[in-house]
């Protein structure tokens, strides 16, 4: 299995390095040939605005759409606001999962939070199920789901912070800084399973 | 299930986000919204670019908050601003203002030629200049989330970012090195926490982000300072004292993208107009330069 990891900008290297320590081979994707052989790919936390101005510039927009149709994309944070059809806000975007996110929804940045969330899907060890650490920084909320969209995980308070549509995957929290890998288990699990429409 | 603000997670996720970018000085909204269409990763918000400092003289303080607070308004990314070393009553104004991340800077004039700010104290993360690797790690043993080299700020020459991003970078070579019973003498001779300079061997790197800054003035610079290693890059006075801000500001994004990729380099280095008239550092006077202040 070959995953892609978008390098345009953010943290795309703390991604690599939990697929790395799962014995996942990846490839930094900054042009359009990279993508190629690729099985799924990751768009990691950043600027959105960054890493939607330099895929436009680099010709990366359509290419990841059509990778979007056939294969799995994990958007976190910045790469959620991505992947949506509706950032409420004028930058480019991927417009491919059926989520509105509204950017910076918590407040600035001496808002950003740590909290433990359910995520009874996530395998335990043994059989055990335990809460998963969930780092928000400057983070989106993902203000509706509709369509195809389902909810995957909720803050106590309900707002939706996960969503999964067939193979695409959009978190505004950042399992890539902890070192807990279930979340990332889990994308390889999506990878891997067949096709839904 | 409680939420915890401020862990030093959070402080340095955010400047994990940064990384493989380019943060700006800007000193007007309309500056800002420049840097945030060229796809700058955050801006620093100053009264003036750290080459007007030095043309101007006198004492350098932390900006008007009315101007911060101009430019918050005006972008959707994060918005830094300067403290000066030691003066922990301008950080808790910024901090108060919302600012994003709080730089303690030697480009403002210094409030303590002693003591740094105890920033483990506030919530808001700081990033800290360094020359070497023992500088670094007192930064960050006072709770610093983000270094950057010091290089020296507002003249367009990169010599000095470059020697301080070498002598971080060698030094942390050289320790990976050391057997483990000759750690305690480097930190004493580097003058840095203990337990510092053993988690930055285990990790072969500085535990937080480490950007480059001070002197980057063209494509070619920030891809220097990619290649020689480092996680991203201030420009300052660089950009908007050149002939085309915007111009140059998107070429220099881009550059820290594919900063491999000598090419795609040629091509956005095309055409960008006048860079920033430079001052040669070698023709500084001692006492003038800036990378000095910091203890």
């Amino acid at each position: 299995m070959k995953i892609g990891v978008l390098a345009l900008q953010g943290a795309f290297i703390e991604h690599q390095h939990i697929l790395e320590r799962l014995g996942v081979e990846t490839v930094q994707v900054r042009l359009p040939a990279q993508l190629e052989g690729l099985d799924g790919l990751i768009i990691p936390g950043g600027e959105s605005t960054t890493i939607g101005k330099l895929a436009v510039d680099f010709g990366l927009l359509e290419p990841l759409r059509q990778f979007g149709k056939q294969r799995a994309i994990w958007g976190t944070c910045a790469g959620a606001i991505f992947l949506s059809k509706d950032a409420r806000r004028d930058q480019p975007i991927l417009g491919i999962m059926d989520i509105v996110v509204e950017r910076n929804a918590f407040g600035r940045q001496v808002n950003s939070f740590e909290i433990e969330l359910e995520m009874p899907f996530l395998p335990g060890q043994n059989g055990r199920v335990y809460p998963f650490r969930a780092v928000f920084i400057r983070a989106p909320l993902i203000e509706k789901v509709w369509g195809g969209a389902s909810v995957l995980v909720s803050l106590p308070d309900g707002r939706i912070v996960a969503a999964r549509q067939g193979k695409l995957l959009a978190t505004s929290f950042h399992p890539e800084l902890t070192d807990d890998d279930r979340f990332h288990r889990y994308f390889l699990e999506l990878v891997q399973s067949p096709f839904e429409p | 299930m409680e939420q915890e603000v401020a862990t030093f997670a959070v402080k340095k996720g955010l400047a994990q986000m940064l990384k493989g970018g380019v943060i700006m000085d800007v000193v007007t909204p309309e500056h800002a919204r420049i840097a945030e269409d060229a796809g700058a990763v955050a801006v620093m918000a100053l009264e003036r670019v750290p080459a007007d400092i030095r043309a101007h003289g006198g004492v350098a303080r932390m900006s008007d908050p009315e101007l911060i607070l101009r430019i918050m308004e005006a972008v959707s990314i994060p918005v830094m601003a300067k403290c000066r070393i030691g003066h922990f009553v301008e950080a808790q104004i910024l901090e108060a203002l919302g600012v994003d991340y709080v730089d303690e800077s030697e480009v403002l004039t210094p409030a303590d030629e002693e003591h740094h700010i105890n920033k483990h104290q506030f919530k808001v993360p700081f990033v800290c200049g360094a020359r070497n690797l023992g500088e670094a790690l007192r930064r960050i043993g006072e709770g610093a989330a983000m270094i950057r080299t010091k290089g020296e700020a507002g003249t367009g020459d990169v010599v000095e970012a470059v020697r301080h991003a070498r002598a971080v970078l060698g030094e942390i070579r050289r320790l990976q090195n050391l057997p483990e019973e000759e750690l305690m003498a480097f930190a004493k001779e580097i003058g840095a926490p203990y337990e510092l300079v053993v988690e930055t061997r285990q990790l072969g790197r500085l535990p937080v982000v480490n950007f480059a800054a001070g002197g980057i003035a063209t494509p070619a610079d920030a891809a220097l300072m990619m290649q020689l290693g480092m996680d991203g890059v201030f420009v300052g006075s660089g950009i908007f004292k050149s002939g085309d801000p915007a111009r140059r500001a998107a070429a220099i994004v881009k550059a820290v993208t594919h900063y491999n990729e000598p090419k795609i380099l040629a091509e956005i280095s095309r055409n960008l107009g006048e860079p920033m008239v430079g001052r040669q550092i070698s023709s500084i006077p001692e006492t003038e330069l800036i990378a000095q202040r910091g203890w």
